[in-house]
C-alpha cells in the first residue's frame, strides 16, 4: 500500500468515526438543527419586519453561511478538546499516522457535515420566505463557499492547537476567536459600518470575502469572473494558512509531548 | 482455548520486528538507556523528576513487570515508550528502532492499554475497534473477524459488540481495550495497570488472557501493576520503580531469594517491595482510594 493510500484510509477513519458519533448522538444533532433553523429564521425576520427585501436576504445569507463557516471552524478547532474530553486523545496520537491525515480527515468531515446542515437550513428558510432566487448566480455562491472553506480550515487548524497547549482554557480561547471572526467579518452588516481600525482587521478575515462574494452572487447575480478581487485573497489565505496550521499543530504537539499535556484531564 | 488471529496488514508491519539474522535476534524488544524525564508543575516550582536515569533491556517474547507505588513513574515510563512524551535525556529503542528518529516505525510496532479504558463511550465496541483498525491500516473485514475472536476469548459475545460501550461494565470496557490493542498485532504490548479497578472475575479473565498470549502469541509485553500477585504470576522479570528510579530488577524467584538471603525476610514479593521502597503497596492502595474519591466527588 502506498503511503498516500494508507494516509487517505487513515483520514477516512476520522470521517467514519465522526459520522458514527453523529448517529449515536442523533438527539443532539436534531436539537442543533432546530437551534440553527430557529436562529437563522429569527435573524432573517428582522429584514421582514423592516419590509426591506434586500436586508432580508442579506441577513439570511449571513445567518446561513455563518452557520456553515462556524460549523467548519468549530469541528476542526474542537477536535483536540473533544478527544481530550472523551479520553481518546492519547490513543489517537500514538497511532501510526501522519498528523496531516488526522487534520485532513477532520476537515473533510467538517465540510461534509457543514454542507448537509447548511443545505437543510437553506431549504427551510427559502420555503419559509418564498424567496425568488431566479437572478442568483449559484456558481458564484458555490465558488466562494468552496474556496472560503479552505481558508477557514486553515484557521481551524491554527485554533486546534489552543486546546493542545492550554488544557483548561484552550476551548474558551477558540470560542473567543470564533466570536471575533463573527464580529469582524460583516456577517450581518457591511464592514463599512465598523470603525476604521476594525475595517482594517476585517480585511484579514476570510469571512469578509466569503460573505461579500456570496451576497453579490446570490442577490445581484454577479458572475464569479467579476469578483476575482474577492477570490484571490481567499486563495492566498488558504495557501498560507493550511500549511501554516499543519506546521503549527506539529510544533504544538511536540510541546504537549514535552510537557505531558496529552494526558487525559477531567 | 488458544488465540488465533488472522494476521493481515498488521502482521506485515510486524515483520519489521522479526529477526532476520542472529545479529537481529540479539536486538532487544525494548531498550531504555539512561532515560530521564522531568515535568514543570506550576510556574515557579522546581521541575519534578518523574523518571530518573532509568535503564532496562527487555528481550523478545518476554513479559516484563514494572511494580511501583502511585507516582513512582510507571505510567510516565509507558508514555515515553508509547511516543506520548518526549525524552529529556537518554535513548529508547523498540526492536532496534530509535524512538526519536524512527517514531512512525516504533508506532507501528507498539500498542498500549491504559488504566482507564479510553474510548468514545457512545460508540459501540465494534465502532471503536473499526476506528482503531483504520488508523492502523487494517482491512475492516479481517479486523472484525479478529476482533470477534479476541472478544469471544475474553467473554464478550458477538451480540454485545453493537451496543454503546457506556452500557458495559468497567471490566468489559477494559477487555475491549485489550482487544483493540491486540487487533493491531503489536510486537510490543504496553499494559499500563490493565487490571486496576476491575472486579476479581474480570481481573482473572484478563490475567489468564495475558498468560494465553504468552503461550500462543509472539508479543513482548511490558506490564505495570500495583498487584504483587499479578506480577508474580505473569512476569518473567520484574523491576521495582521508586521515585522515578529502578531500585531492583530480577525474576520473581531471584528477588524473593535475594530478600531472604540479604535481609533475612520472608521470601515474598511483598518483602521485596517493602525492602526496596520502604513502603507497602497496601498503604498505596488505600491512598489511591482516597485520592480517587476526592476529585470524583468534586466533579459531581
Amino acid at each position: 500500500m502506498t503511503l498516500m493510500a494508507r494516509e487517505l484510509k487513515a483520514s477516512f477513519a476520522f470521517i467514519e468515526r465522526n459520522l458514527n458519533l453523529n448517529k449515536r448522538y442523533w438527539g443532539w444533532e436534531l436539537a442543533w438543527l432546530v437551534y440553527g433553523v430557529a436562529g437563522a429564521l429569527s435573524i432573517t425576520l428582522i429584514g421582514k419586519d423592516q419590509q426591506n427585501a434586500r436586508l432580508l436576504i442579506t441577513l439570511m445569507i449571513g445567518a446561513i453561511f455563518w452557520n456553515y463557516l462556524g460549523i467548519v471552524f468549530e469541528i476542526i478547532s474542537d477536535t483536540i478538546a473533544w478527544e481530550r474530553w472523551e479520553g481518546t486523545l492519547e490513543y489517537t496520537m500514538m497511532a501510526p499516522i501522519r498528523r496531516y491525515s488526522m487534520l485532513v480527515g477532520t476537515a473533510l468531515y467538517a465540510v461534509l457535515y457543514g454542507l448537509i446542515y447548511t443545505t437543510f437550513v437553506l431549504i427551510v428558510l427559502a420555503l419559509f420566505f418564498g424567496l425568488d432566487l431566479s437572478h442568483a448566480d449559484f456558481a458564484t455562491g458555490a465558488t466562494f463557499m468552496l474556496v472560503g472553506s479552505f481558508s477557514f480550515v486553515g484557521i481551524g487548524f491554527m485554533a486546534a492547537i489552543l486546546p493542545l497547549i492550554y488544557v483548561e482554557r484552550g476551548s474558551q480561547m477558540t470560542f473567543v476567536l470564533q466570536s471575533l471572526l463573527l464580529l469582524f467579518s460583516g456577517v450581518y452588516y457591511s464592514i463599512d459600518v465598523l470603525p476604521e481600525w476594525m475595517q482594517v482587521v476585517a480585511h484579514f478575515s476570510p469571512g469578509t470575502y466569503i460573505l461579500d462574494g456570496v451576497r453579490r452572487g446570490l442577490i445581484d447575480g454577479v458572475p464569479v469572473s467579476a469578483l476575482l478581487q474577492d477570490v484571490w485573497p481567499l486563495v492566498v489565505m488558504a495557501v498560507i494558512l493550511i500549511p501554516l496550521g499543519v506546521w503549527a499543530f506539529g510544533v504544538a504537539e511536540r510541546y504537549a509531548k514535552r510537557t505531558g499535556k496529552l494526558k487525559r484531564v477531567g | 482455548m488458544t488465540i488465533t488471529l488472522e494476521r493481515g496488514a498488521a502482521s506485515r508491519r510486524a515483520h519489521a520486528a522479526e529477526p532476520r539474522s542472529e545479529q537481529d535476534a540479539a536486538v532487544p524488544a525494548l531498550l531504555v538507556d539512561h532515560v530521564t524525564k522531568r515535568f514543570v508543575v506550576g510556574r515557579k516550582r522546581r521541575p519534578v523528576l518523574a523518571i530518573n536515569d532509568v535503564s532496562l533491556r527487555i528481550e523478545r517474547s518476554e513479559i516484563y513487570g514494572v511494580l511501583g507505588a502511585n507516582g513512582s513513574g510507571k505510567s510516565t515510563l509507558i508514555r515515553l515508550v508509547s511516543t506520548l512524551l518526549t525524552l529529556d535525556e537518554g535513548r529508547v529503542e523498540v526492536f532496534g528502532h530509535d524512538i526519536r528518529r524512527e517514531e512512525m516505525a516504533v508506532k507501528r510496532l507498539i500498542n498500549r492499554v491504559s488504566v482507564d479504558a479510553a474510548f468514545f463511550k457512545k460508540l459501540s465496541p465494534w465502532e471503536n475497534l473499526l476506528y482503531a483498525a483504520r488508523l492502523y491500516g487494517l482491512d475492516p473485514g479481517g479486523a472484525r473477524r479478529d476482533a470477534l475472536s479476541i472478544l469471544g476469548r475474553l467473554g464478550i459475545a458477538e451480540s454485545r459488540v453493537g451496543r454503546p460501550l457506556e452500557q458495559m461494565s468497567r471490566g468489559m470496557q477494559q477487555k475491549v481495550a485489550i482487544a483493540r490493542a491486540l487487533l493491531t498485532s503489536p510486537s510490543l504490548l504496553l499494559l499500563d495497570e490493565p487490571t486496576t479497578g476491575l472486579d476479581p472475575r474480570s481481573k482473572l479473565d484478563v490475567q489468564s488472557f495475558i498468560e494465553d498470549l504468552r503461550a500462543t502469541h509472539d508479543a513482548t509485553i511490558v506490564l505495570t501493576t500495583h498487584d504483587l500477585d499479578e506480577a508474580d504470576r505473569l512476569a518473567d522479570r520484574i523491576a521495582i520503580l521508586n521515585e522515578g528510579r529502578i531500585v531492583v530488577e530480577g525474576t520473581p524467584a531471584e528477588l524473593r531469594q535475594k530478600v531472604a538471603a540479604e535481609h533475612g525476610l520472608a521470601p515474598t514479593l511483598h518483602s521485596v517491595f517493602m525492602t526496596y521502597t520502604g513502603r507497602s503497596l497496601d498503604n498505596d492502595s488505600e491512598e489511591e482510594e482516597h485520592d480517587e474519591e476526592g476529585p470524583a466527588k468534586a466533579r459531581e
